[in-house]
This record gives structure tokens, sequence and C-alpha cells, in this order.
């Protein structure tokens, strides 16, 4: 899919059960896929926009009478007030506990006995909310957002209550996660002042000081029309979504103009490294994260270069990475890049690697700094980058496919300041990457040295009667 | 005049609007087809985008492994797609990375299954690729040995996630004595002990015609299925090698197995007997599952654990029917010092649902959630195209899809009450704790077992 929907580092309200029991290992970040022959567009949608603010987007599919309806709001964690870390994703939490209409606890209950499901997610830029249902409850479950996004209610023993759910909800996918926790520590380093800084979920001594106060603080700071995008996908055409919204979220007042103006001058560039042994660990890993440019910050072109570059370097089993660390080198079992553009400040490039059994996190950066080195030095070819654009817009009618995938991909690029445009005119743009763009920007990012490397390795055996807090250690130490 | 009213309303006149919504008839149109060679496949025809997925299984898998090699089939499964006829390993990704098609295959206890996904201008190659897969695979050295490589080092990952620890510790306590015990992916040594040879039999007798299903939908006529079906599946041997695995009757008695792991949140995984798929009364127990602890925030487990008191953020229950065996499993991860807590709640809403059942609402609730969100699934070309191969697997009729809501609302309050007593055994459960001290939390969890109720073992 053009705009990478789904960023790591989403949090969702509910797991699947089948997810968290038959949990398969989580695999790289999805490589884009696309392809311009077919279609001129990437999607069939269109947008309009309400008086009050509300921007609006229709995507119609009528092969089942079914529609999907998303709420997202220009607002995530990288938009916290300082030391209220978590607020963004436990207000999202608190968004199902009712409004006046609706008791506590029955907005689920209600979506689900009208034969949908429902659930919401959190990320650093945005906060989204969806139903999955019928198409002829479209109207339902229209008015019971609309309702929520201007009526939500909390009580104390509410919000103290989730903030319980949420402190669970840390421990599963942090605090019992050795990679999760060595991942905080890598964000840290690598965003050092930017909020991108902090988790998601939230840091445990922040999170566990949330009241209902900072909830309604932060709801009437950021949820408004204005500043959030209403995605129908499915089987409804664009009038009856035009007269349903004009309905429903037409007369909610626009709220004061929204400012996310958040820190974009980052410390002088510095290569940290953050190692972290685990007694938990059993298999060592290795992974690098450099600060980019993304659709919303950098020169014009870059994001669509950084995703050629990426096809090349690091995407799937045919790429330069795979070929030399794990086919030919066997210096990996795993290895690869990956790029995420769909953000309202910086980018991230990054690689990843496994070591094979015999090697170690060492042998890995070694062999992944040569290939950088060898790409530096000697550039790509036109040939490469022909294909790797050929590939990237191979399947773009997969895009189309699923109606709900869609709705996430457009609506992560709308709430992170991209334009549907945008998101239409990916094909072309890709088709307008050159050789010179991709290694200008190649040169930029892996020449800057804004990086942060995280190592994760098993605890050495003397050090394993240590105390039960994992050793890490974090350093700027080479500094450029 | 207010919305409450109109939500009210909505919310509780919901039967027969659903009804109406979703007539008898199916979401989609289901043709059985059978080539000239007589390879059947299930159909869902729709030409509305450029796309076909084509979606297969061969029946019996992992627990047909052999018990010094489990892992076969799942090792066949990474390396059919590194390799085959003239293409070596990069040659052939090549050739899929390059048309945008998608092949995948993959290995379970009871199937080993593949899935094709391609643009309509590239299936020809789409196709050839896949009977290339199937009928001469290579298994190469390099890729032989890569793949290897990887599933050891995912078994060193599932190692130190506590979830898959609990997972398998309760299929190992169990099924002591069955295939059922098998590893999907194996254990470090029965994967070093595959040869080339192991792989290649397998490809040579393990996929068969006698043991194949095959479920297809998008961008196809019946006519050119047809002729797919022959040039895909007609070179595979005809009939099948497995002896048939034994049913599993595993005795649950109520034992709790502790597996210590130092970590801060203890994670549970419970379970004992479920129903099988072809039990009169299956749909009575699915409704009931979702009731107690299947249907998220609809369930009593997530209304009693997370939403009342915040003891945990995932709790949950499933029914889990194998072929040979059929499992009712549930699971909650929770911090040390409120584990006993949550598993109080958990049993004692076991206890209450085998006791009295659900209540009249809540059957109706779920069923107007059932049979209403079934449409939801049919999400996407592939997602259609497996469901014809699940359907097929289960062995359901071809019809399935236009009489399974109404097996739904058929169900009666007093067949869940019935298989509410059949099933649910809170003595009984399986019980398997991973965590900090989880001796100790094991006899915590298993003194819950006795307490707070009449049953006890």
């Amino acid at each position: 899919m053009p705009f990478p929907a789904f960023p790591t580092g989403t949090v969702p309200r509910a797991a699947s059960a089948l997810l968290l029991t038959l949990a398969v290992a989580t695999a790289a970040p999805a490589a884009a896929r696309a392809e311009a022959a077919v279609l001129d567009q990437v999607f069939d949608a269109h947008e309009f926009t309400l008086d009050n603010g509300l921007q609006v987007v229709v995507i119609p599919d009528h092969r089942a009478p079914v529609v999907t309806q998303m709420v997202w709001y220009k607002v995530g964690a990288a938009d916290e007030p300082p030391g209220k870390s978590g607020i963004a994703h436990l207000f999202e939490h608190l968004m199902f506990k009712g409004t006046e209409e609706i008791p506590p606890g029955e907005f689920s209950k209600i979506v689900a006995r009208n034969g949908g499901s429902d659930n919401a997610f959190t990320a650093a830029d945005y906060t989204a909310y969806f139903q999955n249902i019928a198409a002829d409850r479209l109207d339902l479950v229209m008015r019971m957002e609309a309702d929520r996004m201007a009526n939500t209610r909390l009580d104390e023993q509410t919000v103290l209550t989730e903030r319980d759910v949420v402190m669970e909800e840390r421990l599963s996918r942090v605090a019992n996660e050795p990679s999760a926790l060595l991942g905080e520590r890598v964000d840290l380093a690598l965003w050092t002042v930017h909020p991108y800084r902090n988790p998601v979920i939230g840091w445990e001594h922040e999170l566990a000081t949330l009241s209902r106060d900072d909830a309604i603080a932060f709801y009437r700071q950021w949820y408004a029309p204005n500043n959030a995008v209403l995605i129908v996908a499915g089987d409804a055409t664009v009038e009856q979504v035009r007269q349903l919204a004009q309905q429903h979220y037409g007369s909610i007042p626009r709220g004061p103009d929204f400012n996310r103006e958040r820190v974009r001058d980052l410390p002088p560039p510095a290569d940290s490294r953050v190692v972290m042994q685990h007694p938990r660990v059993s298999q060592a890993s290795w992974s690098r994260q450099y600060v980019a440019p993304s659709y919303a910050l950098g020169e014009p072109g870059e994001a669509y270069a950084l995703q050629v570059l990426s096809e090349i370097l690091g995407s799937g089993s045919t790429s330069r990475l795979y070929q030399e660390l794990v086919v030919k080198g066997r210096v990996a079992v795993a290895a690869g890049s990956f790029y995420r553009a769909t953000a309202v400040d910086f980018g991230t490039f990054g690689f990843y690697g496994t070591p094979a059994a015999d090697r170690t996190p060492e042998d890995v950066e070694a062999a992944i700094d040569a290939e950088v080195e060898r790409l530096l030095t000697d550039g790509v070819t036109a040939e490469e980058v022909e294909l790797a654009k050929q590939r990237l817009k191979a399947g773009l009618v997969y895009a189309r496919d699923s109606s709900q995938s869609a709705a996430r991909t457009i609506g992560a690029a709308l709430a992170t300041g991209s334009t549907l445009d945008d998101v239409q005119a990916w094909p072309r743009r890709i088709a307008e990457v050159t050789p010179e763009q991709v290694m200008q920007v190649a040169r930029k990012v892996l020449r800057g040295s804004q990086s942060a490397t995280g190592v994760l390795l098993p605890q050495a055996p003397a050090a394993a009667a240590g105390g039960t807090v994992p050793p890490a250690t974090a350093a700027g130490d080479r500094a450029g | 005049m207010s919305i409450r009213t109109t939500l009210r309303a909505a919310a509780t006149g919901l039967g027969l609007l659903l009804v109406a919504v979703w007539p008898a008839q199916a979401i989609v149109e289901v043709q059985r087809v059978v080539s000239d060679q007589g390879i059947e496949a299930w159909l869902a025809e729709d030409h509305t985008l450029p796309i076909i997925s084509l979606q297969f299984a061969f029946r019996g898998g992992s627990a047909q492994d052999p018990q010094e090699r489990q892992g076969l089939a799942n090792m066949v499964s990474g390396l059919l797609d590194e390799g085959a006829g003239e293409l070596d390993s990069f040659a052939f990704q090549s050739r899929l990375q390059d048309l945008a098609i998608d092949l995948r295959f993959s290995a379970s206890l009871d199937s080993f299954s593949g899935s094709l996904r391609t643009i309509s201008d590239n299936r020809e190659d789409a196709y050839e690729l896949l009977h290339l897969a199937l009928t001469q695979p290579r298994f190469d050295d390099e890729p032989v040995e890569r793949i290897r490589s990887q599933i050891l080092t995912g078994l060193r990952f599932d190692a130190q996630d506590a979830n898959k620890v609990a997972s398998e510790a309760w299929f190992e306590a169990a099924f002591p004595d069955h295939p059922y015990r098998k590893r999907v992916q194996g254990t470090a040594e029965s994967v070093q002990a595959i040869t080339a040879a192991d792989l290649r039999d397998f490809a040579a007798t393990r996929l068969n015609r006698e043991d194949l299903v095959v479920g297809v939908a998008g961008d196809i006529t019946p006519d050119e299925l047809k002729q797919v079906l022959d040039r895909v599946f007609g070179g595979l041997p005809q009939s099948s090698p497995l002896a048939k695995v034994p049913d599993a009757s595993p005795d649950f008695t109520g034992r709790t197995v502790a597996v210590e792991m130092d970590i801060p949140q203890t994670v549970a995984v419970f379970g004992h007997g479920g129903i099988p798929r072809d039990d009169p009364d299956f749909y009575a127990a699915y409704i009931l599952n979702y009731i107690l602890g299947g249907g998220g925030f609809s369930s009593r487990l997530m209304e009693e654990v997370r939403e009342e008191r915040g003891l945990a953020y995932s709790v949950y229950s499933y029914l889990y029917t194998l072929d040979h065996a059929a499992l009712m499993i549930g699971g909650v991860a929770t911090q040390r010092a409120r584990f006993e807590t949550s598993m109080e709640v958990i049993r004692e809403e076991w206890r209450k649902m085998a006791a009295a059942g659900p209540t009249e609402g809540e059957l109706a609730d779920a069923k107007t959630y059932l049979t209403g969100a079934f449409p939801l699934r049919f999400s996407s070309t592939p997602a259609i195209a497996g469901i014809l191969l699940s359907m097929q697997l289960d062995e359901l009729p071809i019809d399935h899809l236009e009489t399974r809501n109404a097996q739904v609302e058929a169900v009666t309050i007093d067949d869940v009450k019935r298989v509410a007593q059949r099933l649910l055994q809170p003595q009984n459960l399986l019980v398997v704790v991973v965590g900090k001290a989880a001796e100790e939390a094991a006899k915590d969890a298993a003194g819950t077992a006795a307490g707070g109720g009449s049953a006890s073992n």
C-alpha cells in the first residue's frame, strides 16, 4: 500500500485472543507495493468538508452490504503535555465510557448488538476510532461517534479503573517484552528532545499519576470537528454520507484553530548506541534507526526516493541486504531495511538484522555498514531504480481490495498533513524518482549521523546473578 | 428527542431488522467447479477488481510429522517458494516480486496450506510458478540451510515469549500421548535432523490430489478455473500416503502446571474439552463461548475481569476445534499479586454459566452480533477464498453460507443451558501459569478451583 498505514508503535484498545495465544513473530513492516499501469488513481475516493471544519472522505465499494466508519483525530502521543505521557492513549480508552445518551460501557455493546465490531488505536501522531457494520447501520454508528466527539462524560472511578487496565496493558506489551523495553530506550536516544521520544502507552511513572482532570483537559483541547477526519468506506454513496455527516456531525461547534508545532530542531547530530542485556533474551538482535524526511518534512520527492532506496536495499529476499548478509555472507538469518514516511514531523529510516547462530550483532552491524558504504561509494544503477519502481507499483490494485485498509491508509495520511491528492498521486511520484534523487537522499540520511542503534543480547552468565533491572547503557559517544 | 430513545430502540428491536438486512441468500454465490481430471474447487466469482485469489490445503499437517522430524511440514512450507524447476531461489523470488504475485505456504497441526494472489494480467505466470513450486521444488542446499537457520532462530525467539511458552506447555500437558503434542515448528533437535531427502519425500507424497481442497475467489470464470486446476494440480500423485490420526480424548482433571519465568506480568492459559464441529450443539456452544469469553467487550469475562475490576488488559476464551480433538481454551495476563483474584473471578464466571446459563437478553444480543457480523468476514478477495477453503476443510455443505445464520438463530436458551452444563467444568480446567514464583501461583490458582463453589476434584 502506498502510505504504510500502521507504523510500529500503534497501540490498539484490545488485542485479539488469537494474536495473543498463537502469536507468530511480528513481521518486518509490510513493504509498500503498488502499480500505475492499470489505475491513474490509487483509490476511488471522494472528499468534502463540513462548515465546522470536519473533513470527510468517502470510499465507495458496493461488493458487500457492509461499511466501515473511521474518525481520525489529529492528536497523538506526540501532542501530550510534558509529564503526561500516555494521556492520549488512556483517553482513547475513556472514549468508550459513555455520554449523557450512552451509559458507561455500552458503546461497544450497542455496536455488537447491531452486528458490528469496533475498536480504536493511538499512535504518536493520531488517534482513530472505527466500526465495521452492516451498511444500513451507518446512521446509527455515525450518530454514536458524533455524540462522543462532543459529549463524553467521565467519573473519577472509571478513569482510575481504566488506568489500571492500561498499566496491565503496559506490562503485557512492554515490561514482558525485552525487545519493547529496548525499543523505548532506542527512541529516547534517537529523538532526544522531540516528543517522539515518549512511548505511546506512556512511561509507567507518568501513567500512574494521570487523572480525570488530565483526561478532560486533553479532550477539551483536541477533540473537535475541525481537528478530525471522517472516513466512510464500503457500501455507501457520497450523497448518502454527505447527508448523514451533516445531520450528525454538522451541529457540533468548530473548536479553536489547532497548533501541532513541535520542536523541529534536534540537537547536533550524534550516533547513539543502546545495548541491553536481558536475562530473558535467548536470541540476540540488532537494529538502527535514522532521523529522515517524511511526507510532511523535507524536500519535495525525498519521501518517494527513500521508498525506492529501501526497496533496493532491504525489501524482501532479493534485496541487497538479504542477498549479501543472509544468502551469501551467512552473517544473519534475517536482514532488511524499513522506512516510515507517514508522520507529522520526522520520518524514520532504518536497518535490522538477526545474527546467525555463530555470529554476533557486531558482525551484522559491520556487514550492514559495509553495504551502506558500498551504496554511498558506488551508488545505485538506473536498472535497479527502474526495477524497484516497477515492483513498488506492481500490485497497486490490491490497495482497493479491502475497504478497511483503504480507510486506514487514507486516514493515516490525512491525519499527518498529507492530502487526498498526495495519496492518489503516489504512483506518479514514485515514477518520477531518479537515481540521482535516490543517492542524494541516501547521503543526506545515512551520512547525517542522526541515528540510534539498538543491540539486544542474552544476559552474560556471570552477570545473571545481578539485580532484576535489566542493565542498559546509552551514549551519544560517536558525536558527529 | 434525544438520541437515547432511538439508540435504545435500535438496540432492542434488532433481531427482526437484521433478518431483513441479511436475507436467506448468501453474501457470495458459491459454485462447485470440477475439472476434466476430476479436481474440485469451490469458487466465488467476482469481476469487480482484476484480482484472483486461489487458496488450497492438503489435509494432514504437522501432526503427521515423524516424531523425530517434528517441524517437517513447516520447513517444507518455507522452501517451496525457494526455487523450482529451472528457477533457483533468486530467480523464483524475483519473478514473484516483479509481477506482484503473492505466494505463501504454511503448516498447521491438521493441514498443509498454500495461498496464491495475483493481478489478472499476471495470472498465467502465477499459475506456472505455483505449478512449479508444487511439482518441481528444488530444495537446493543454500535455501535449505538458510530456512533451517531461520526456523531455529524463530524457536529461540519463541522460548522468550511467555504467551508462546504457556500455549506450548498447555498442549504438552493436554496431549501427553497424542500427535497434537507435536510442535508445528519442531524442536531444535528435530529441525536439525531433517534432511533434503525428507523434504523431497514430503513434497512427492504429501502434496497429492486425494488430500487436496481448493477455494477460489475473484476475477476468474468456472471454465477458466477448470483449466487452471488441471494445469496446477493435475500433475500431483493421485492418492494419499497418510494413515489417519487417532481421535484424542484428553483427560482434563483440573491439573495446574507451573513454568518459572522472570517476567513482571503472569501469563496463564487454561482450558478443557470443547465441542466437535459436526456436533448438533456446535452453534449453541459457539454462542455460549461468545457470551462467556469470546465476545470482546460484550463478554462476561471481559466485563468482570477488565471493565469492573481493572485486573487485566486481556482476558478471553475461544473454541478450538481440531480434526481429532475439540478444545475450549482461555487466557489472562495480570500482575502476580492480582493473579489469584483474576483466576477466582474467571472460575466463578465458569461456574455461574455452567449452573444457570446465559440470560434471554444475552442470547438475543449474541445472535444479533453473530449473524450481523458474519458478512464482515468477507472483507477482501483472499478472505473470501479462505472462507471457501475452511468450509471444505470443516466438511460443511456448499450452501453453508446460506444456512449458517439460520442455524445461529435456531439456538434456544435451553440449548445453551444444556451445552453449558455439558462443556463448562471449572474444576477440570487445565491451567498453565508462566511467571515469577509460578509454583505458588499455580497452587493459588488450583485453590480457586475448590473455593466458592460446590464442585471440586
